[in-house]
């Protein structure tokens, strides 16, 4: 109720101002023309006026002969949107709506990827969303059949296909379960857009160490150091080797280097030795002499 | 089910700008075809950004101030804004968008959260003015999709475009 109120000054202001134009003048607007398309608007009448072409994405402004049919080439109008057409003949005007489409040719298409770099054999791990658009930059809002594929190292590839719905689209796929560089790619028609994500290994899986003596000192070392698809983790994972003697404790963080972890730590006979790498345990040992 | 039934009856009133002005602004529920579920707040702020843009519009085509358009707009809705702003002057035309009314609907919110995509079913009055003479005003209908991105510390519109029913 309260719009209406608020509505109603404007609309009899509207009709106030605008003196109709006498009925032999009038104008034959299309109901939506393609972005870019050459368009014209018929216009009886007989005499000068002036038509404007007014809309959020483009401006025009024309002086038209009434009688004569007003041609727009090609380019004129390529912003999608709703346009307001009028005419004025001196402080008569006479208007009407049209749409400019957007081209249902997708030529640009905006593709995020996420995340870059991820660990293999996430479930949904990666996700992808597009818009697109055409040659003008405008939205395509109309369904489009796009698809999407991650290809990995190993040469296969997950796919996924779908319709655009008011221009966007998502997906959602797998990590592989081999590290490397895969593709992501959306496709529509003819025009591909391609992301890079790299798949790095996952967390270490059976961690497994061995400990000899040396003298005074134990000289511990891990396995080669593989994830659970058997990936090697890679270098500079931190490795930490616990001892546990006596109620007492001591811990030593290494690098990986060359796929193993290796560490000295004092003998104390009947010690308790433990490896871990972050949240993942490995062996223990219960070191005798 | 309550919940969102109360959220659908929401209507709030926003204060648009000049005069006595204001636009009744509708929420619908959302129809989120993405997987991210889309926080309250969020909502909250990309709603409240999107009507400000009306505002920022409405400013930047009545004074022809394309300076104006940043604080809104980016990307291909910032070209073309700035494009219009320049026709406009060159032709000596302003023109004065007052919307009316809003029907928004948030349809996207894309996985990484990086966009939100919505319709608004708008109605809005436009003035025209011919070196500041008033031509005509007309009262439009149309249906809107908005493309939203987060920026330092708003949304801005990335897409905004009529289209067709």
């Amino acid at each position: 109720m309260r719009f209406r109120l608020l509505f109603l000054p404007c609309v009899m202001a509207a009709a106030m101002m605008q003196p109709v134009l006498s009925q032999s003048t009038s104008m034959s607007l299309p109901t939506s023309v393609e972005a870019g398309k050459a368009f014209s608007i018929p216009i009886a009448g007989s005499g000068k006026a002036t038509l404007y072409i007014i809309g959020l994405g483009q401006v025009l402004k024309r002086d038209v002969q009434l009688g004569q049919t007003t041609s727009f080439p090609a380019g004129s109008l390529y912003n999608a949107g709703r346009y307001l057409a009028v005419l004025a003949v001196d402080s008569s005007t006479q208007s009407g709506e049209f749409d400019i489409l957007p081209v249902n040719k997708p030529t640009g298409l905006s593709l995020l990827v996420r995340p870059s770099r991820l660990p293999v054999g996430l479930h949904d791990g990666i996700t992808g969303a597009v818009y697109i658009f055409d040659a003008y930059h405008n939205l395509i809002t109309a369904p489009t059949h796009i698809s999407f594929e991650l290809s990995g190292p190993s040469g296969g590839a997950q796919q996924r296909s779908m319709d655009t719905k008011d221009g966007s689209a998502w997906t959602s796929m797998d990590s592989t379960g081999q590290q490397g560089v895969d593709r992501f790619v959306a496709r529509v028609g003819d025009i591909s857009s391609n992301r890079v994500v790299s798949q790095v290994p996952g967390d270490p899986c059976g961690l497994k160490m061995t400990a000899r003596q040396s003298g005074q000192k134990l000289l511990l070392a891990t396995d080669p150091v593989r994830d659970c698809n058997g990936n090697a983790v890679s270098d500079g994972t931190i490795i930490t080797f616990t001892e546990s003697f006596g109620g007492g404790q001591s811990t030593v963080d290494v690098p990986l280097k060359h796929g193993v972890a290796e560490a000295q730590l004092t003998n104390h006979n009947g010690a308790t030795i433990s490896v871990a790498s972050g949240i993942v345990l490995g062996n223990q040992i219960h070191w005798k002499n | 089910m309550l919940k969102s039934l109360l959220f659908l009856s929401t209507i709030l009133i926003c204060a648009s700008g000049i005069g006595e002005a204001q636009a009744t602004v509708r929420i619908e529920q959302s129809d989120l075809h993405g997987p991210r579920a889309l926080p309250e707040q969020t909502r909250a702020a990309v709603i409240r950004d999107y009507l400000q843009s009306w505002q920022t519009l409405r400013s930047a085509l009545e004074q022809n101030r394309s300076d104006l358009v940043a604080r809104s707009f980016v990307g291909t809705a910032k070209d073309k804004l700035t494009e219009t702003i320049g026709q406009q002057s060159a032709l000596g035309i302003k023109t004065n968008y007052q919307d009316r009314s809003h029907d928004i609907q948030i349809i996207f919110y894309s996985p990484d959260g990086l966009s939100i995509e919505l319709t608004d079913k708008v109605e809005y009055d436009v003035q025209l003015f011919d070196h500041d003479r008033v031509k005509t005003i007309q009262h439009i209908i149309a249906r809107y999709v908005i493309v939203l991105t987060p920026a330092e510390v708003q949304w801005r519109v990335r897409v905004f475009q009529a289209a067709g029913e």
